[in-house]
């Protein structure tokens, strides 16, 4: 049933992710334009950043997510928990924060030149790649905790009787356990770095720092030259697909097999491999905090500035969020449960979203409606359904580990019991998946909640959402009422995080 | 009456063919070197290894179109016979009533009392012990009671006391199913078994006399016991 529940979507998704990039071209009169230097530029400086970004990301979040699977001390769950606060965080926004740490009269630029030293510049590919780590790394630094959560007690068990000293577990556990994580995680970083506009709009620009989806901004925003914004989405399409091909290879099984629900921790060796834990925890931690903290000082002080407009906006917000994740987790968990019963061409569908940007989407969108509709009036549900299929395959990667594993433990099982349908669901799925659908689930409400993308394109005066809120007042130079929206923002979308996480890892945590 | 008829199963370079007739509430033991398709043979019955030709029949009716679900047997795997999020009395009600709705919670206790399991229904299984989970799973067939029940080598995990005790309650509590067990064993098919098929060279061979088979064993067999 979840094969053919599963076609089903897969073919949604292809009309709906395809169409509006038909729609894009055909309006255009085919893609006649040829692509300047300048695009092939902003070509090569998307795939460096995007591929810098997430390399880093991962190397940093490796260690952090090893500390934190072998460590407890008190604040362990919080700062968990917390490590989704940067990806919840409107980018403009984490932005903001960064350069008050890292900028011309930042902190550490101020520290520096107490010390006689040069200062740091966050403009340009440097600052780029600095802003993809700080909002990507606690995202990746999730994933492989969750990896490292998955390893069966028994596996642990064995290796301890075997006498495995930590090298030994690092190349027969961890090592296998990280070629099946790794690449998802960095692919979908990836990913999420080439579509990725807020930070190059602040930071990058020029010639020589900008990306196709800002350029793809800019032809249709400023010059609404849908040709080249055409020529310049085939580009974005090309080149996220070619990512996911290669993440597709190199992807395999950690095949550790199946374990009783019997709890066993990790192994905690001290001596320098506690102190090495214990520096990166902390300096993991103040390179998160250190943004977030003058953001909220800096929303504390704009606090009685805030508009009356925020309310409804808020409103909206919200009904976004509630629509869209579910929708994005329900989809995401019917083809990740099709592809682990063997249907693998659904799992290309599902990633078909990453090949699309959230303004590519939208454009084709905004134009397939015109003859039909004002499409002012269709704002809220189309933010709902692009939202909802650009968190989609970030959904997916999330879950679809956990269903293979479901299917290759209980699979035949559920198959001789003839157990189905709502019931599989309910009795099977949901209590063996809840811990990754919950944190997908928050995950998808908090990018729907600070996306500030399609909304832009098609929002008049009503019907705004948050992040466009803020947008506006930056752009009326309100700076102290936009950083209090953006902290009454970001208590909104952690606040649904956590609901979603902490339901989802209720009866998971010992 | 269980009918296999020109069975093939084919992947890669393994091979498995089976021609044979087994009669309702036999007891028969499924014996062979190892690599040869016993587990392939159950789990082609089962429904869980597509054959590339032949049927399956139960008493003139096909059943080899059906899903495993909704054949007329139950199975004992190897492991992962329980659902470890769901308690005792959960994984045997699921034989009653896979949506878990309608079940009898008085048949649930009285099997559960048969196989010497009275009180620790709502324990998960991971709180019980390896014996334990063993003979929770022979109560979910029990419950479920279908005319075939299919055993790949549910007990081999179990010491040999432990083993031998399993395989009293099954013949006990097994009543008029037929029984296929797969065994390493050949003590196992004497103890349990009047009928043994022989799975070797790419060919399960039809049921006979255990003890028969067992002293007079042929070639393949012979090398497999060591008597070789």
């Amino acid at each position: 049933m979840a094969r053919r529940a599963g076609a089903l979507i897969a073919a949604g998704l292809g009309v709906l992710t395809l169409g509006p990039v038909a729609v894009v071209i055909w309006h255009s009169g085919g893609v006649a334009p040829a692509l300047s230097a300048a695009d092939w530029a902003a070509l090569r400086f998307t795939v460096l950043q995007a591929a810098l970004s997430a390399l880093a990301s991962v190397t940093c979040a490796v260690p952090l997510a090893r500390a934190l699977a072998r460590r407890r001390w008190p604040g362990r769950g919080a700062l968990i928990a917390a490590l989704g606060a940067p990806f919840l965080l409107p980018v403009i926004v984490a932005v903001l924060g960064l350069l008050a740490v890292f900028g011309r009269a930042g902190i550490v630029n101020q520290v520096l030149a107490g010390l006689g030293l040069p200062p740091v510049s966050i403009f340009g590919l440097g600052g780029v790649v600095l802003a993809h780590v700080f909002l990507n790394m606690p995202l990746a630094t999730r994933m492989i905790l969750q990896g490292w959560q998955a390893i069966p007690a028994e596996r642990l068990r064995l290796a301890e009787s075997l006498g495995f000293g930590p090298a030994d577990l690092w190349r027969h556990i961890e090592i296998p356990m990280l070629r099946a994580v790794l690449p998802g995680a960095t692919l979908a970083i990836f990913a999420i770095c080439l579509t990725s506009f807020a930070v190059v709009l602040v930071l990058g620009g020029g010639p020589a720092a900008t990306t196709v989806e800002l350029a793809i901004y800019q032809a249709v925003r400023f010059d609404f030259d849908l040709g080249r914004a055409a020529a310049l989405a085939v580009l974005q399409v090309a080149a996220c697909g070619a990512g996911v091909a290669l993440a597709a290879m190199v992807t395999q099984g950690a095949g550790f097999g199946a374990g009783l629900d019997r709890m066993q921790p990790l192994p905690a060796p001290g001596g320098w491999r506690l102190i090495c834990d214990v520096v990166v925890i902390t300096a993991a931690t103040a390179f998160l905090a250190a943004p977030l903290i003058a953001v909220a000082l800096r929303g504390v002080i704009g606090l009685p500035d805030l508009p009356g407009a925020v309310w409804p906006a808020l409103g909206a917000s919200l009904l976004v969020a509630g629509l869209a994740a579910p929708l994005a987790v329900g989809a995401a968990l019917t083809l990740a449960l099709a592809v682990a019963q063997g249907a693998r061409w659904q799992g290309a569908a599902a990633m078909l979203p990453l090949a699309g940007s959230s303004l590519v989407l939208g454009t084709g969108l905004f134009l397939a409606i015109r003859p039909f509709a004002n499409p002012p009036d269709l704002a809220l549900p189309v933010t709902v359904l692009v939202t909802a299929m650009i968190a989609l395959p970030f959904a997916y990667r999330l879950i679809l580990p956990h269903a293979q594993a479901l299917q290759a433990d209980y699979g035949r099982l559920a198959a001789a019991l003839d157990l189905r349908g709502w019931a599989a669901f309910r009795l099977l799925i949901l209590p063996r998946l809840r811990r990754p659908l919950g944190f997908a689930t928050g995950l998808c409400a908090a990018l729907a909640i600070g996306d500030l993308g399609v909304i832009a394109l098609f929002a008049t005066e009503d019907g705004v959402t948050l992040p466009l809120v803020i947008q506006r007042l930056m752009g009326a130079y309100r700076t102290d009422a936009a950083a209090a929206t953006a902290l009454l923002l970001v208590i909104a979308a952690f606040g649904v995080f956590c609901i979603c996480d902490r339901w989802g890892r209720a009866d998971a945590e010992p | 009456m269980l009918s296999l008829e020109g069975l093939q199963i084919v992947q890669d370079d393994f091979r498995l063919e089976a021609d044979l007739t087994l009669a309702a509430g036999a007891r028969i033991a499924v014996i062979g070197p190892s690599g040869a398709g016993k587990s392939t043979l159950l789990g082609a019955i089962a429904g869980f290894q597509p054959a590339q030709a032949g049927r399956i029949l139960w008493h003139g009716d096909r059943i080899d179109t059906l899903p495993p679900g909704r054949r007329p047997l139950s199975m004992l795997f190897q492991d992962q016979n329980l659902f470890p999020h769901l308690t005792v009395a959960q994984n045997l009600g699921l034989g009653l009533d896979p949506s878990l709705r309608r079940v009898d919670h008085r048949a649930v206790d009285a099997v559960l009392e048969r196989v010497g399991l009275s009180g620790l229904s709502a324990r998960k299984p991971a709180q019980l012990s390896g014996g334990q989970q063993s003979r929770a799973a022979l109560a979910r067939c029990l419950l479920r009671a279908r005319p075939i029940l299919l055993l790949d080598e549910p007990f081999a995990a179990l010491g040999p006391a432990l083993k031998a005790e399993m395989l009293a309650l099954l013949a006990e509590t097994a009543g008029p199913a037929l029984v296929l067990m797969v065994t390493h064993d050949p003590g196992d098919a004497r103890a349990f078994a009047d009928q043994t098929v022989l799975v070797a060279e790419g060919r399960a061979e039809p049921a006979r006399p255990t003890a028969t088979l067992l002293d007079h064993p042929p070639p393949a067999l012979a090398a497999y016991l060591g008597q070789g």
